[in-house]
């Protein structure tokens, strides 16, 4: 019987849940203040956001049998130029451009930038067939540079009531950025499910050269993933630094393409590529955020989160790979 | 066939030009670059960063890679300062239980990888939050570690003339470099890992020991990441948990510029040493030029990067 692997971190999920009902007071208390939803639950979503959108796109680079290394770096970027843009010194770098006043200019431009880095890790893999790892391995060694460059290696602040309502704001009384993760999956989704989009991703990780034979534009195809993973890289980058109303190019979205990686594979998309699941890369991002407020909640030392983390990606793939599962097969079918 | 060898060499060639090439640039630059304690420091200051590299190169080799390392590195340094510091620990007893630590987890590394065919990438990085983890949670803050034998260390140098001496750390980096450029290019071993590097089912085919050179591979990076963190201690004297933070990539870099191929098979331990001999340069260049801020280092090393990348993909034979 073939389970869908989505099944497993919903499960994990309900335990983890299970687990906080019974012995953590106040969990899934949700009260409305002001207009917002508040609660252990609502925070959840609320800081799984980023790794939720990076994961989106994630889930169709790893798909096309790719990954994308530098998503934690394009964030710092976007953040960096949307920071340096709502700062709207005109002496400082970018200044000129003069957009200060305009939310939609700068978190437009903010996007095109991340979009164009996207477009650049497509160019290596798809064009130049360099491999996933080492094409977007340049722009994360380099892209936190670039992002450095453009604040000038400072922190930047800006004052921006509007842009912060992207990160602090609330539709409807849920959070912002839950509303715009909630925009960006139903997007992707149509996208790659009612076209034939999608089709072609998973034509292209079972089999790059089958796909090709048969006509699927490869390149074409590996270039609008990596676009779109820099895309969702930038709403994160955004978000990230309308939250604290700054951007910080060392540290805004450090690791983040760690995190995003293990929630595409926590969400049952094979590594190997073909099949995806853009639900579980949710679900398995909400999982991992999850496990933090619950060991935050608790008391327990942050740093176990980075071994919980540890434990959890070996038992994943472990989960996920045919040799064990072979081997564990194979003395039942012998006293069979 | 000669033109063959002479592709082969290439990367590695093209890496020893852009070195000269970038040394003798900053050299005519700026006043006093060429002096031998800057090349001495080129040693000196990222030995550390040197000795990790070395073990990442047998890795990439085999056509693996590992992500630990940096992470290795930062909870060493913290774990023998606790040791040494708080538990009263002999510094090379402390330092003598985190290289058998470091070792073991990429034993570990090793062992999941080849037994259960797992993706290197996923399990190192595993190794990263595990090793970082504990760091963090041993000490969250920078613990100092004095002790009467770092003198010992401070002692051991080497005497080149004009009062400029070869510090401890860039011994241990020569004799980690040399160890590795003889076991990659003169033993049994050696040629395995490259016999994987260029295709591992040959290789197995061939009744080379697959198995234990994959999860040696591992647990010598672990071991050489261990022994990075202990030449960090002796050169700063002091743990921090978050020591080696991106050291991962800057190993990765200065193994990919000095042109061993990430799909693994080509390259050298000597190649590894250039390329980490070009970082040194591009950041010594910038301090020398003083405007120029640090930031620019990363994206000087993204710009080598992609140049060679691009220079390596130009080279290989099309699948």
């Amino acid at each position: 019987m073939k389970v869908h692997p989505i099944v497993y971190s919903v499960a994990a999920l309900a335990l983890l849940l299970l687990f906080n009902a019974l012995f953590t007071d106040g969990f899934f208390a949700i009260e409305l203040r002001d207009g917002r939803l508040y609660g252990s639950l609502v925070d959840v979503l609320n800081r799984a956001a980023p790794v939720m959108l990076l994961s989106l796109g994630m889930t169709l680079v790893i798909a096309t049998r790719g990954v994308d290394l530098s998503v934690g770096a394009v964030m710092a970027i976007a953040g960096a130029v949307a920071a340096v843009l709502a700062n709207g010194e005109p002496d400082k770098a970018l200044g000129w451009l003069q957009v200060s006043h305009s939310v939609p200019l700068v978190v437009l431009c903010a996007l095109v930038v991340a979009t164009l880095a996207g477009v650049f890790n497509g160019v290596l893999v798809g064009r130049f067939g360099v491999q996933p790892i080492v094409a977007t391995l340049i722009l994360m060694v380099a892209g936190r540079g670039v992002a450095q460059l453009v604040t000038e290696g400072q922190i930047v602040l800006f004052e921006n009531p509007s842009l912060e309502l992207l990160a602090n704001g609330s539709v409807a009384a849920v959070p912002t950025p839950v509303v715009i993760v909630t925009l960006a999956f139903v997007v992707v989704a149509v996208l790659v499910r009612k076209t034939a989009l999608g089709l072609f991703i998973e034509a292209v990780g079972s089999n790059a050269k089958a796909a090709r034979l048969a006509g699927v534009a490869s390149a074409g195809v590996v270039l609008a993933v990596y676009a779109v993973s820099g895309l969702m890289a930038g709403v994160a980058g955004v978000i990230a630094c309308a939250n604290i109303s700054a951007a910080d190019s060392g540290t805004t979205g450090l690791y983040l393409e760690l995190d995003a990686i293990l929630a595409v594979a926590v969400g049952g998309t094979s590594l190997a590529g073909g099949r995806f699941s853009l639900a579980g890369s949710l679900v398995g991002a909400i999982l991992m955020q999850a496990l933090t407020t619950t060991i935050l909640t608790r008391g327990v030392s942050p740093h176990a989160t980075l071994v919980a983390k540890a434990l959890i990606i070996v038992a994943v793939i472990l989960l996920q790979s045919p040799a064990l599962r072979a081997s564990l097969r194979a003395p039942k079918e012998q006293a069979a | 066939m000669t033109v063959r060898i002479a592709r082969q060499n290439v990367p590695a060639l093209a890496t020893l030009a852009v070195l000269l090439a970038l040394y003798v640039a900053a050299g005519l630059t700026f006043d006093g670059f060429f002096s031998l304690r800057v090349l001495v420091n080129f040693f000196g200051d990222n030995a550390f960063l040197g000795i990790v590299a070395v073990g990442v190169t047998f890795v990439i080799l085999t056509g693996g890679i590992d992500l630990s390392v940096g992470a290795v590195v930062g909870c060493t340094t913290i774990c023998s300062a606790v040791l040494i510091e708080r538990q009263g620990f002999h510094p090379l007893a402390a330092f003598g239980a985190m290289l058998l630590a470091g070792t073991l987890l990429g034993t570990a590394h090793g062992v999941l990888i080849h037994r259960f065919n797992l993706q290197p990438f996923l399990v190192t990085l595993a190794g990263l939050f595990l090793a970082r983890g504990v760091g963090l949670w041993v000490s969250t803050e920078s613990v100092q570690a004095d002790h009467p034998f770092f003198e010992t260390f401070s002692a051991a140098k080497l005497p080149l003339g004009d009062g400029v001496f070869l510090p401890f750390g860039a011994l241990m980096f020569l004799v980690v470099f040399a160890a590795g450029v003889y076991v990659a290019g003169s033993t049994r071993f050696g040629r395995t890992v490259y016999a994987i590097g260029g295709s591992e089912q040959s290789a197995h085919l061939m009744g080379l020991d697959v198995a234990r050179t994959k999860v040696a591979v591992y647990a010598l990076s672990g071991f050489c990441s261990a022994l990075g963190g202990v030449a960090l201690v002796v050169y700063t004297s002091a743990g921090n948990a978050i020591n080696g933070t991106g050291l991962e990539l800057d190993a990765i870099a200065a193994v990919v510029i000095g042109g061993t191929l990430l799909t693994g098979g080509y390259g050298s331990v000597v190649g590894t040493l250039f390329g980490l001999l070009i970082l040194s340069v591009i950041q010594t260049a910038i301090i020398f030029e003083g405007s120029l801020s640090s930031w620019w280092a990363k994206i000087v090393t993204g710009v080598l990067l992609l140049a060679f990348i691009l220079l390596q993909r130009a080279l290989q034979p099309r699948q």
